[in-house]
């Protein structure tokens, strides 16, 4: 609903503002619950959730020993897949599908981020120009972004052997993105690129997946590749391999929306 | 130290961020703060299955020259949680990314961030 230009910009703190001739508990009128009350009912809710969260961190004992599940990932992992990881063996592996899934999300967030956010063109409107960055700002990007990208892709492509793996290495090479938009305002990212890089990676991952099922024992199987000598950077099956197209894909995904939150603020009003 | 494992004052905290989270929630009107309030509850249940993953006197879930294979189940802590989190922290992201931009949008329709001034869809 468009506002009308007589309403104040916040209508609803007038009326709060404004003395109450009668404290009444629900105004039909306006639909608004009496505030006092409504923070009356907030505060108890409140109160109820902690007495919840209080009985459960009394009650809290320490695990002294892993569960079956997870004494059969710490035991068996390692001759199983080769990942001397073992949380990577469980995220990339044991459930596998679920990181799929969670791929496939960040994918849709980021297009619904890039949905919301797109640049409606008109060729009347003229894009400020941007402040640049100072020079210090400008030369410190300019050395530290290839550090910056190789730290990523190191930390995903040895996500099976030290903590680390595709998402974090994404991000590290999104904020290295970020850095370059902060220090070069002006800069243009190649959408070509990304969107390219992007869905090679994805469908790479899906394709690795179910070579998993035609060479090895299922969907997502690392051994379709020899486990290698376990500890080195070539081993553990495919797991390095899905980790560089998660790295990838995660990389360019948040680049695309660090990207549109960037666009859309100097973007003129429509 | 006192005689409370570690893990209890992770998961107390844990516990406590999602409480202030809720509280922004509820209490805030405005939008951005109440993304703040999500985020906040996110990183408190990341806390607390943290704290639950932790195995008394355990170590990271990583096989090297520290943790031999045949010691691995009862040296190191839980991974299932660790991947949970793991994945759960990059959905938060999606999710907080998407809101913002809700946020954005709302804000370039309306010229106001207070939830107040979003009455269509109050019933």
């Amino acid at each position: 609903m468009p506002r009308s230009g007589r309403e104040p910009v916040c209508a609803s703190a007038r009326r709060y503002a404004r003395p109450q001739r009668r404290a009444t508990v629900f105004d039909a009128r306006t639909g608004n619950v009496n505030p006092m009350l409504k923070r009356l009912f907030i505060f108890f809710t409140l109160i109820l959730v902690a007495a919840i969260f209080s009985d459960v961190a009394l009650n809290y004992s320490e695990h002294t020993e892993l569960s079956r599940l997870a004494q059969h990932y710490a035991s068996k992992g390692p001759e199983e897949l080769g990942a001397a990881n073992l949380v990577t063996s469980v995220v990339v592996t044991y459930r596998g599908l679920d990181t799929l899934g969670e791929v496939t999300v960040l994918f849709i967030s980021a297009a619904g981020v890039g949905l919301m956010l797109r640049r409606r063109k008109h060729p009347d409107t003229v894009v400020p120009a941007r402040k640049p960055a100072s020079e210090l700002v400008e030369t410190a990007a300019r050395l530290l972004m290839p550090m910056v990208f190789v730290f990523g892709v190191y930390v995903f492509a040895n996500g099976h052997l030290t903590p680390g793996g595709g998402f974090q290495g994404g991000a590290i090479i999104a904020s290295g993105v970020l850095l370059l938009l902060l220090a070069m305002p002006q800069a243009q990212l190649s959408h070509r690129l990304i969107g390219f890089t992007e869905s090679l990676s994805g469908f790479s991952y899906v394709v690795v997946g179910v070579l998993g099922i035609v060479l090895a024992g299922g969907f997502l199987d690392n051994r379709i590749l020899p486990l290698g000598s376990f500890g080195s950077l070539f081993s553990a099956g495919a797991i390095p391999i899905i980790y560089v197209f998660v790295g990838l894909k995660v990389g360019s995904e948040l680049s695309a929306v660090v990207d549109r939150f960037r666009s859309d603020e100097s973007k003129p009003e429509l | 130290m006192t005689g409370l494992p570690v893990s209890t004052y992770v998961l107390s905290t844990g516990l406590a961020l999602i409480l202030i989270g809720l509280w922004g929630l509820l209490m805030q009107k405005n939008i951005i703060r109440m993304i703040i309030g999500f985020s906040l509850v996110d990183t408190g249940i990341h806390m607390v299955m943290i704290a639950i993953g932790y195995v008394t006197g355990g170590t990271a879930p990583i096989i090297d020259s520290a943790v031999p294979i045949k010691d691995a189940a009862t040296r190191v802590v839980d991974p299932v949680p660790s991947a949970l989190v793991l994945t759960a922290i990059v959905i938060g992201l999606g999710v907080t990314a998407v809101m913002l931009s809700y946020a954005v949008n709302i804000y370039r329709e309306k010229k106001s961030l207070s939830i107040d001034d979003c009455s269509e869809s109050k019933w």
